[in-house]
């Protein structure tokens, strides 16, 4: 009489679609000088990211591959093509953009979205921005929104550039950060001067659409004192045989008593590596909140790491990760604690189901000159059948006495009773379940741009369907 | 009077144990049964396979509602032919508010969308006949909900979604006098509103006083071991329930 509920895989359809890449010009597969110059000739690059880049490389070629965390073992990056050059050149007017790009991104709702909602949006298909736009008012406010490589090439902004680029996140740091800065490409630099809030949020969407690719945009976003941003991030693939990477890189530097907001959905096509690096150094009083929904990709390795530099700094981290059958997502958050008075809350929810695998990892380090820092990590997993997976992985090293602490781990299955309970009230199973879930990610969603938790429930909704028997 | 419930030579079984030994009632429309017993005679293992729980197997005999066989039934069909179980342990659903939640169930039972403001007004009303303030229904399903409110909560539900029967699982058991008369009420309106059948599963009397009882039951051991009328229940009261045990 037991009724089991079958789950299949996530319909992917929005995603799944995708152009011919025959036009764009591929650089070859793997990695040389040769390649890296090229992409320098091609960007025409400064002399300092020349260097910068081949310092990059050598860095890369002598670290190890990562090995403590999901296997990678599927990843050649010897066949990912590093670099895929767009046959038109950034626009500002949608109308300039290609017809077979401009529909993808129309049918994930951009720039639909920046008609609706948002100050500004940036689009990125596979290497390269095509479209960027920011609203007049908000370009008067002095606020810059632009790719980065424009930027670097604009005397007002070179140095600013140049002083923070891969600053917090160096080459050295791991093997993907020194890919990274061999072959990035693309991405986002956002500017807002002292003392402007920016009310409604900034967008960049990045589509990874050529097969075999990788992508590796760097997203840089500088705020002084008194500032506020929302920005958002999202991230699609379709699915191709061969795997792709997505090796990206954020750098967030917040001013005293700035607040910048950082919200990002990742729906990769499950085939991808999604290897990115995530930072944020915090000044006095400032605060940053991230807002992370990780559903999509082969392997993960998501840690954003906020800094608290300054007195009373503070960082908010509230994170989503959903795997379902062949992914390995290993997701946290790492928070140093720098200064006296700084806080730090981080509240993850993840699920897993059909053999999914859902890892959280959590570093705090509380410094011994945080005198009076608090920090309070929460992580709660579900999983939803037996053969699914989900630990926890909570590290903290703390190294004053004055200091709160607190943590809380909770990890279970979805309780037989609690789906009879809500089934003798008239919902189906496949209902009972997904109200669940949703029930379990609320607190969550509740923190996401309203399109995109509209977005996780569907979401949720589509990953519970199933059929019955 | 039609017979609405029939169960016939029921044998139940949870994790290769036997519980319920080949149990057969009939209960008919508009009436009120009593099922009484000592703990672990099977009162709730009846009540939940009656409602399709899935920790259950009927390993012999039916159930008919209506004159349908819905032995193999899940629960959620079972519901929607007009089948409600109040739980002993109602279950904390965090994240869905109890009015999200009962409207939804509403819609499913019923088959029919309610408007928003239609649903608010009539479960309004349902919160005033249980004394419950309306900040309740913003809440958490059951989540940090008190004992009696949780009970509260199972009768709002059974006012909301009117079944044909009511199974109310020891709906009394913890709660106060005050709450137990608030319970009763709510019983009572779900009794007179609707005129549905009731198979009350209880160990003291306090939550009976105000029904008029048609039938008593006494399960010891998985089998039912004798049958009357409401004075059974009073009988037991005083007696006990020694004299339908086996004796070792």
């Amino acid at each position: 009489m037991k009724e089991k509920t079958v789950v299949s895989d996530i319909d992917r359809s929005l995603y799944d679609f995708r152009y011919e890449e025959d036009e764009s010009e591929y650089f070859d597969s793997g990695l040389s000088k040769e390649i890296i110059s090229a992409i320098s000739d091609e960007k025409n690059d400064t002399e300092w990211m020349r260097e910068f880049r081949l310092k990059a490389l050598d860095i890369y070629s002598k670290t190890k591959m990562v090995e403590w965390g999901p296997s990678i073992e599927g990843l050649d990056v010897d066949n990912i093509v590093t670099y895929i050059r767009q046959r038109s050149r950034m626009n500002t007017d949608w109308s300039e953009v290609p017809d077979d790009i401009k529909d993808t991104f129309e049918r994930l709702g951009i720039p639909q979205a920046e008609r609706e909602s948002l100050a500004g949006v940036g689009a990125q298909y596979d290497s390269e921005l095509v479209y960027h736009n920011v609203r007049k008012e908000v370009a008067e406010s002095g606020v810059v929104y632009t790719d980065l490589e424009s930027a670097m090439h604009d005397e007002k902004y070179a140095d600013m550039i140049r002083e923070h680029f891969m600053k917090l996140v160096p080459p050295t740091d791991h093997k993907f950060a020194a890919l990274h800065g061999a072959v990035w490409s693309g991405g986002s630099f956002v500017y807002v001067p002292k003392g402007v809030k920016l009310e409604i949020p900034l967008q960049s969407y990045f589509r990874l659409n050529a097969k075999g690719a990788g992508q590796f945009e760097h997203t840089l976003i500088i705020l002084e004192e008194d500032s506020y941003l929302h920005f958002i991030e999202g991230c699609s693939a379709p699915k191709y045989y061969e795997a792709g990477l997505h090796a990206g890189c954020v750098e967030l530097f917040v001013g005293k008593n700035a607040t910048l907001r950082y919200s990002t959905i990742e729906n990769w096509s499950k085939n991808m590596y999604n290897l990115n690096t995530k930072r944020a150094v915090v000044d006095e009083g400032g605060k940053i909140e991230w807002v992370s929904g990780s559903f999509g990709s082969h392997v993960s390795y998501l840690y954003p790491m906020s800094i608290l530099n300054g007195k009373g700094a503070s960082a908010e981290f509230t994170g989503i990760t959903f795997a379902g059958e062949g992914q390995n997502l290993d997701t946290g958050a790492k928070i140093v604690h720098n200064a006296p008075d700084t806080s730090s809350y981080i509240n993850t929810k993840s699920i897993s189901k059909s053999g999914g695998i859902s890892t959280f990892r959590s570093a705090v380090t509380v410094n011994s000159n945080a005198e009076g820092s608090k920090s309070a990590v929460n992580c709660e997993s579900l999983m939803l059948d037996r053969i699914s997976r989900s630990d926890t992985v909570p590290v903290m090293d703390i190294k004053t006495d004055k200091a709160d602490i607190g943590h809380e781990a909770k990890i279970g299955r979805i309780s037989d009773e609690a789906v009879f309970y809500l089934m003798s009230r008239g919902l189906d199973e496949e209902s009972a379940k997904a109200m669940i879930v949703r029930g379990f990610a609320d607190n969550v969603s509740k923190e996401l741009p309203l399109e995109y938790a509209v977005e996780m429930n569907n979401l949720i909704g589509l990953e519970m369907k199933g059929s019955i028997g | 009077m039609a017979n609405l419930l029939e169960i016939k030579d029921l044998s139940v079984s949870a994790e290769e144990k036997e519980i319920l030994k080949g149990v057969s009632l009939t209960l008919s429309e508009n009436e009120t049964h009593v099922l009484m017993g000592p703990n672990g005679a099977g009162k709730s293992t009846l009540g939940s396979t009656i409602m399709g729980s899935p920790e259950y197997t009927v390993t012999k005999g039916k159930i008919l509602f209506d004159g349908e066989d819905i032995t193999e039934l899940s629960a959620d069909k079972r519901a929607k032919k007009g089948i409600f179980l109040s739980f002993q342990n109602p279950i904390e659903i965090p994240g869905i508010t109890l009015s999200q939640f009962l409207r939804n169930a509403h819609e499913q039972v019923t088959g029919k969308h309610t408007k928003l403001w239609d649903f608010k007004k009539q479960l309004k009303a349902a919160m005033e006949v249980l004394d419950m303030d309306t900040s309740y229904a913003e809440r958490d399903l059951n989540a940090g909900f008190s004992g009696g409110e949780k009970k509260k909560a199972e009768i709002l539900q059974l006012l909301i979604l009117k079944p044909k029967l009511a199974i109310l699982d020891e709906t009394d058991s913890g709660l106060d006098v005050d709450a137990v008369r608030t319970v009763s009420k709510g019983i009572d309106e779900y009794k007179r509103t609707t005129g549905g059948l009731l198979l009350v599963i209880t160990h003291n009397t306090k939550i009976l006083d105000a029904l008029k009882v048609d039938k008593t039951h006494i399960l010891a051991d998985g089998a039912i071991a004798a049958e009357g009328g409401a004075e059974l229940v009073g009988q037991v009261i005083s007696e006990g329930f020694e004299k339908y045990t086996k004796k070792d």
